[in-house]
Formats: C-alpha cells, structure tokens, sequence
C-alpha cells in the first residue's frame, strides 16, 4: 500500500489538486457572496468574483507554499531517511558510492527495469517506496487539511460589507513583488552556488596555484592550473573583436551617416540575422568550412615559406580546429552587438554637430571622425566592452572549433582552449559532486561570472559618466 | 584676389583638397566593405549548410521483393506480432538473401559477401518488421520491402562521398579472353587513357592504384592495361553481352580503392541496382519521424524535436507570467526605492550573463542540490527560464511604458483601483508588445545548447520523451553531437538538422512580424 503510494506522479497530482481546490473553493466564496446579494445586502462592499477569489487565495496559498517545499525537500528527505535505516555494512561504501547507489534505487522505484538487482537491492529499493509513500501521503493529508480549513475559515469571513477586493489586491501585490524578487533570488543563486562549489574545490587547490599555474590537465592528472585557460579565451576574444570592432563600427557608421534610409530598412535587419543564428549554427560552421580552410591556408603557407627558404620547418601548426577559426567566427557573430549599439549612439549625436563641422569645411568622413565618432565614444566603448564580454562567454562556437588542449601558445593555427570548453568538458563526464574535476569547473565558472560582470559594470559606467548631453 | 581665395587655390592647397577628398571616398569605401564584409559572411553560412542540408534532404531507398517465409519471419510457428517486430535478424536474413541471388557472383568470398550485406544495416528492416507483425496475415506472401541504403553508398550515388570522372566511350567490343572471367574490350578509348594520365598526375606514390569501371545497363567490369585503342576488363557484375549494341560509361575513380569506403564491387552492385530501378532517391521524411540513430541513413530528429517542445513548453510556463507579472510590478506598482533599484540592477545584469554560467546554477541548484533527474526536459525548461525572464521582463517593461498615462487616468477616473486599471486596462492594451518579446526570448531560449550540456541532455536518447521528466534531448544539443560523429554522411544531416532548427526560429520570428503588423499601435 504505502508502495503503491510512493509512485504515485506527485507532481501532476499536487498541480491537479491545487486547480481543483482553487476553483471549487472560488466557487464556493462566490455562490455565499450572491446569496448575501440576494438575501438583500443591498451594497457589498467588493462584487462576488472577488470573494471567490478571497477564498479561493486562502485555499490555495499554503497548499502552494507545501508543493514547492515537497518539490525542494521530498527527495533530499526519502535520503536521508534512507540512509540512516541502511544495515551497518553499507557504512563501507563512500559518500559517492553510496549516492549512486541511492541513484539506481530511485532509477529503480521510478519503474525502470534494474538489472543485476539483488536481494538487498530489492529490498532497499521497497523501503525507498515505503518512505516515499509516507512522506506522500502525509504530504496529501496535510495540503487537504490546509485547503479545507482555509476554505471554511476564509468563507466565514464574508459579509456583505467585507473588503475582499482590498485583501486580493494586497495578496496580488505580493505576488507581483515575489515575481521581481525572482531576479534577485537567481543572481544569488548563482553568486551561492558558484561560491560555494568553488570553496569547496580551493580546500583542495590553493587559488594561487589556480589562477596563476600554467600546467591544466583536469581530466587525466590533478593539475588546475588554470593559465593557460584564461590565455586561450583572451587569445579567441581578441581575434573576435580584431574581426568585429572594425566591422561592426564601420557598418554602424555606414548604416546612420551614409546609407540611404531605404538601404538601411533592408540591411539593418539582415545584419541583425547574425544575431539571432544559434551559436551551435556558428560552431558547425567554424568546424565545417573555417577551420578547414585555415588549416589549408596554413598549410600552403608552410610549404611557400619552406620553399622560399626562409624556414627549414613548417612555422604554423596547421591543426584541424584552431583558435582563428574559432577567434574569427565569433567575430562574426559578436558584429551585430556592436554595430546595433554603435548605431543607436551614432544616431543620438545631434545632427547640429554634424552641420557645424560642415559649416567650417569638413568632408563627410571629416565630420564622422573627429566630430560624430567622439561625441559618441562612451557609447562605443560600451558597445565594444559588452561584445567583449560576449566573445569571453560564448561557449559552443570554441567547443567546436577551438580544440581542447591548454596550451600557451601565440600561433593563432594552433588549437588552444578556454575557459567555457572546459567547463563543458568537466561537467559532461559522469563525474560525482564531490569529484576536484567537478568543483573545477565551478571555480572557472566563477572566474568567467566576474570577469563577465566587471565588463558589464564598466560598459555602464562609461556610459553613465561620459555620456555628452545635449540638451 | 584676396588673400585667403589664394591661400585655397594655391597649388599646396588643392594638393591636400584632394586628398582630403581622396580620403572622404575612401572611408566610405570601408563602411561599405565592412558590411559587404558581413553580408557575405551570412551568405557563406548560409549557402554552405543550404546545400549541404539541401542534398540530405533526399536519400536513396533500395527495394526487395521478398516473400515473407515463414520459417525466417516467425520461427516459432506462432506469428505472435511482439516476436516477428523482434525478428530483425529474419528480414534482414532475407534482404540480404535477395541481394545475393540478384549478385550471384558476391558469394565467391566471405569478403564480397560482406560488401554486398553492408547494403543495408539490419536495424534498416525494422519498420517493416513492425508492419508485418501489425498485419501476421502477410506471413507467407510476397512483399516489397523498402529501405534506406547504406550512408556511404547513398553519398556516392550523390556524388558527394567518392570523386570519379565520367567518360563516354562509345561503342565498344567485348570478346573473351583467354583467362576465364577476362574479356578484351576494344574501342575509341583515346579520351579516356588521357582522362587518366590526368588524373594520375596528381597522385601521391603510395597511393593504391586507379580504378577504372566501365558500366553498360547493369553490366560493371574493371578494366586494366588501357591503350588508345584496347583494354583488358574483368566482369564485376552482370554478364558481358550487355556492353553490345549499348553506349558504355567509363568512371575513374579517383581515390584508390584502399582510400575510400566503398569498393570496387559495391560501387558496381549499386549502379547496377540503380539500372534495374530497384534504387530511387526519395524524401527523406524520416528526418522528421525517426528518432536518434548511431546509423546516418536512420537517424532522424523527431526525439529532439519532441524534447525541444517539453522543454519550450516548461520554460513557456515558468518565465512567461514571472518575466510578464514582474515587469508590471516594475513598472505599474514599485515604489522608487533600493530594493527597486537593486532588482533593476540585477535584470540588467543576469540579461548579460553567460548562458553557461546558467548550465552551472541548473546543475549546482536542480541537480545537485534538490535531486532533480539529469536530461530531464523539466530540468532544461527551469534553466532556460531562469536565462530567459530578464529579457521578457525587458521586453515586457517596455510594452508597458507604450501605453500612455491617459489610459491609466482615464480608468482611475471612474473609479477602478489600481490593480484593476493594470490589469483590465494597461495590460491587455501592452500585450501583443509583451507577447512578442516572449516570443523572441522562447527563441533564444531554443537556439540554446551550452547550459543544456551541461545538466546531461546530451544523452543519446533513442525515444521519443512521452513526459517532461523523461530522459530527452533537445533540437541544438543534436546538432552538436551530430556533429561529433566522424562518418561524413553526418555533415549533410547535422545541416539538415540545422535547416530544420532554422526553420522552428524562422516560423517564431514570424510570428513577431505577423503580430507586430497586426496589433501594432501608435499612440
């Protein structure tokens, strides 16, 4: 029975149940509120739906409130239930391995077909049910207590001159501040978890050694040194933006100072196609067709330098993925960053200064250079800082393009790695929480959250501070 | 004159004039490139996957007429249908058996009988396994069976996977030779002994010799020792009456047989099968109705498509009314405080946050901390929502300011409270500009991959996802782990996968257009 009742799909069952008690209980608060109304309460202070919605807040409020906390605690409870009535040999094992033990059993009691299982697993998978099925079934008898004594007490509360209105309205304000809250619950979030794992990961490597080690072999031996890392992403950032800067400034000033407005109707949206390409598009490009052709170039260029007997051995590493085809798609797709932004701050630049540098005899690119592109510059900068933090944080174009071993190297044909790829690379083994391999990847994340942030925090202040006005 | 007119028409003067003018062309000449510069860069993107993605939308289906023995389909005697599906080794026994009885001379050696069964793989007959045992009653009849030829094979007949060179040749003679199987073909091959002298040129010494194939109807034989005027073949397939009276085709292959993945005899089989019209090039619809495949000719989408729409339709629900009810409790209730301004700061922020560091958060928090299941659409929708309300919120905000105060007047005026103006009022007129911005964060949100791997969706998943807890994959995290693959014939797919990826954005950016056209509204 109580196994049974482990199984049960509690999340559909608790969404089914807080809908029902939802709307019975607004139907039960609204039929009371009409019959006040026909029984000759002249005025009522808020119309029937209102105090449906009274009751039916009172319903459902802690019932919502149990589901999330059965949604967050149910399983890390089950656990440690489990764990504590488990037979004394099991001690043995080590917190991971009894974790995946743990796994299995839950694969197991969720249906899937176990092979191998034995007795004891058998067993402990039962007792999983049992705990399950209790803590479900209190879950239940709790969350229809609660519904039911909140119906009764909430619809006792209504009269004729009650202020339903005003406490749904205060109950929806709250709710709406909760949504915002969200913003702020998942920034901390992530600073906690990315602190946390990374703490946990620097009681194992000093943070010295981390951030200024050149050797990084996280997968075979236990070297996190994480150097070469932030060289290989800088490396890819800057052959991005040497691509995008000069591109993406020069269609901006193109776009607002010289294309006609209907050139610009058609190319401004084009060019913001780039934007909206997914980035795995970009990577199976760069694996596809740039790398390739790199790799090609660099061959021929080895072989015209040999022949020309300026060098005896080949200077580039011609390797299949390498850090310019990864550097130079990503500077294709960071162009719309910066030259939409670029444009919208060229655009801002009153057209008074324009006619004043025309007035004294400059040339159109006169004016464009040593008047529009000043006045506009912190916005430009901005523009170019936030594209940065674009190209630091862009994950599957270096993936799959830019190769995976850490290396220092300035031969832009060589395959060198960042730090997104090997964060992807540690967290899609199949490797524990409590693993360095693991909590590495959180300290990278870290490094590549502030990083990211600090270019952020500056682009903004720039604009903030140097902003011309021109009022 | 006066002074300064002279001090502009002086030599000096008009020398620098034009160079400034020179100058002024010139910048103008580099914004120009750079958004040629860009321009092309889409296009080349563009036409290089188009193709690509375009010739992997056709493949070649080979046909077996077979009649369905019972002994081989069920043998237990049964026709219990759970079996026959089970059954794969039976049909693929008798395609196999066709095939051999089509190309007799395939079972000299266990190598060439194995070429001859690398036509199909055994996995290829499954569907029609299933519907002999939805209909037991075909058990014992003559059927034709379709199915997919192998990659290698089909990208040949593509001419993608083997560079060869087509020479007629013209009538030719065929008489026997003295060595048995040997015949002595004479003819004008002029253009063909210089079309491999060409061809030779340029091949590394080690390499494994030329092929040459002469084909006439479904007649293959190699052919050595060529002159201008003569030439020794060796019958692959078919029998050699066929090269009279027939216009032969000559191929150089040009990878040596060693180099490439499909042989001399194979290459001969198929163009054979082709002539007998038992090959026909189709849509390949089963990009769309087959799930993931470690075989190309098989793989299909439609398991990442599934899991793409569980995993939108999580995400749809959790960032939508909390990106939607925050942006109006932003701009309609917040009073201008710190904590405002501290929610503000950080919408801003997460918008510009890596999606990676999103993947970390899903895996540290869903994961690790509340034991959700890994690969899970459920678990992919949270993480993807998280990544996605600031920018609803952002775009939401924005609607919200589009409606002018008069509106919100208008309505307190005659006595609504707040809430009620809000949300009988301010919100239905912002919502096709809330809605659209939804819309575009859905589509980012579905062109994403990096956070997806990391909360373990890059699983091979065989199944369609019945549930969002099921194990599954998404559209992104396919194509990248399509591309992974080493075969070739997965490039051709994973473009496809792209174009089809492609078009789900295309359809939802649409649909902003359309809504935007429709609702859009000046005040």
């Amino acid at each position: 029975m109580l196994q049974q009742l482990g199984q049960l799909p509690m999340g559909w069952l608790l969404i089914a149940l807080i809908a029902v008690f939802g709307s019975s209980a607004f139907f039960l608060g609204r039929v009371r509120a009409e019959k006040l109304l026909l029984a000759g309460a002249r005025r009522m202070h808020s119309r029937p739906n209102y105090h449906g919605y009274f009751v039916a807040m009172w319903a459902t409020v802690p019932i919502v409130l149990i589901a999330i906390a059965y949604g967050v605690f149910s399983e890390s409870m089950t656990r440690t239930q489990l764990i504590g009535e488990l037979p004394s040999q099991f001690g043995l094992l080590s917190e991971a391995e009894l974790h995946s033990y743990i796994d299995a059993v839950r694969m197991a009691a969720g249906g899937a077909a176990s092979t191998g299982a034995d007795r004891v697993f058998t067993a402990v998978t039962n007792r999983y049910l049992e705990i399950r099925g209790m803590l479900n079934a209190g879950t239940l008898a709790v969350l229809g207590l609660l519904a039911a004594t909140g119906t009764v007490w909430a619809r006792g509360r209504l009269k004729s001159d009650f202020r339903a209105r005003s406490f749904v309205e205060r109950g929806m304000e709250m709710v709406l501040f909760l949504c915002a809250g969200v913003a702020i619950a998942t920034t901390a979030g992530i600073v906690l978890s990315l602190l946390w794992e990374s703490l946990q990961f620097f009681r194992v490597v000093s943070a010295w050694d981390f951030l200024t080690g050149t050797r990084w072999n996280a997968q075979t031996e236990a070297e996190f040194g994480a150097l070469p890392l932030f060289f290989g992403t800088f490396m890819i950032a800057l052959i991005a933006m040497v691509v995008a800067a000069p591109i993406g400034l020069f269609s901006a000033i193109f776009l607002s100072e010289y294309a006609s407005p209907k050139a610009r109707a058609w190319i401004k949206p084009i060019l913001e196609i780039l934007a909206g390409i997914p980035t795995v598009v970009y990577g199976f490009f760069a694996l596809l067709v740039v790398a390739p052709g790199i790799r090609q170039l660099a061959i021929w260029f080895n072989e015209g330098v040999i022949r020309m007997g300026l060098a005896s051995e080949p200077i580039l590493a011609a390797q299949p993925t390498s850090a310019l085809a990864a550097g130079l798609v990503m500077g294709i797709m960071v162009i719309p960053f910066v030259s939409s932004l670029s444009d919208d701050v060229i655009n801002a630049v009153p057209q008074t200064l324009r006619d004043a540098a025309y007035a004294l005899g400059a040339t159109k690119s006169e004016t464009v250079k040593q008047v529009v592109v000043p006045a506009a510059l912190p916005g430009i900068i901005a523009a170019l800082l936030l594209a940065v933090s674009r190209a630091i944080g862009e994950t599957m174009i270096v993936v799959m393009a830019a190769g995976k071993s850490a290396r220092i190297s300035m031969d832009p044909t060589s395959d060198l790695t960042t730090i997104t790829v090997q964060i992807v690379s540690l967290m899609t083994g199949e490797t524990g929480f409590d693993d360095p391999k693991t909590l590495s990847a959180f300290a990278l994340g870290l490094v590549l959250f502030a990083v990211t942030l600090l270019f952020n925090i500056v682009a903004l202040r720039v604009v903030k501070k140097y902003r011309e006005k021109y009022d | 004159m006066t002074d300064t007119a002279r001090t502009l028409t002086s030599p000096e003067a008009v020398k620098r004039l034009k160079k400034r003018r020179g100058a002024d062309v010139r910048f103008r000449w580099y914004g120009l490139g750079a958004i040629l510069i860009a321009l092309g860069a889409l296009a080349v993107l563009v036409f290089s996957i188009g193709t690509q993605g375009v010739s992997a939308a056709t493949y070649h289906v080979v046909k077996f007429d077979i009649v369905l023995d019972p002994a081989e389909i069920a043998p237990e005697g049964d026709n219990a249908p759970e079996d026959i599906a089970r059954n794969v080794e039976g049909f693929y026994g008798l395609a196999r058996d066709n095939l051999l009885a089509t190309f007799p001379e395939a079972n000299e050696s266990r190598a060439t009988r194995q070429q001859l069964a690398d036509f199909l793989t055994r996995l290829a007959v499954l569907p029609t396994a299933k519907q002999v045992a939805r209909n037991p009653e075909l058990v014992g009849s003559r059927m034709t069976m379709t199915a997919p030829l192998n990659d290698d094979l089909d990208l040949y007949l593509k001419g993608q996977g083997v560079r060869e060179r087509r020479i007629n040749t013209g009538a030719v003679t065929v008489t026997a030779a003295s060595a048995e199987g040997t015949y002595r073909v004479s003819g004008n091959l002029e253009s063909l002994a210089a079309a491999i002298k060409v061809a030779g040129q340029d091949r590394m010494e080690d390499a494994s010799p030329l092929s040459v194939l002469l084909t006439a109807g479904s007649a293959t034989g190699r052919l050595t020792g060529i002159t201008d005027g003569s030439a020794t073949m060796e019958m692959l397939t078919g029998n050699a009456q066929q090269f009279a009276n027939a216009r032969p085709v000559a191929r150089v292959v040009l990878t040596g047989e060693g180099e490439r993945t499909v042989s001399d005899n194979q290459i001969a089989w198929v163009l054979a099968l082709k002539d007998m019209g038992r090959i026909n090039r189709v849509p390949r619809w089963s990009l769309l109705t087959n799930s993931d495949s470690t075989y190309p000719e098989l793989a299909g989408g439609l398991s990442a498509i599934v899991g793409s729409l569980w995993t939108m339709l999580v995400t749809a629900l959790v960032a939508m009314p909390i990106g939607i009810l925050a942006a109006v409790y932003l701009e309609e209730f917040a009073p201008r405080n710190r904590v405002t301004e501290f929610i503000e700061v950080n919408i801003n922020n997460l918008a510009a946050v890596p999606s990676i560091v999103f993947g970390l958060l899903g895996a540290a928090l869903y994961l690790n901390f509340l034991g959700m299941p890994r690969s899970a659409p459920l678990v992919g929708g949270l993480v993807l929502a998280l990544m996605t309300f600031p920018v609803v919120i952002i775009a939401a905000r924005a609607a919200l300011k589009a409606v002018p105060p008069s509106v919100r007047s208008g309505a307190l005026a005659v006595g609504a409270s707040q809430m009620q103006t809000v949300f009988h009022h301010v919100v239905p007129l912002a919502a096709p500009g809330i809605l659209t911005g939804a819309i575009l964060g859905m589509a980012r949100a579905l062109g994403e991959t990096a956070p997806l791997l990391l909360i373990g969706m890059v699983a091979f998943v065989g199944d369609v996802p019945k549930g969002p807890m099921d194990e599954s994959t998404v559209m992104p995290v396919l194509i990248f782990s399509w591309s992974n693959n080493a075969e070739r014939a997965w490039e051709p797919l994973t473009s496809a996968m792209i174009i089809i990826l492609l078009a789900f954005l295309l359809l939802m950016n649409g649909l902003v257009v359309f809504l935007r056209r429709k609702y859009e509204r000046r005040w």
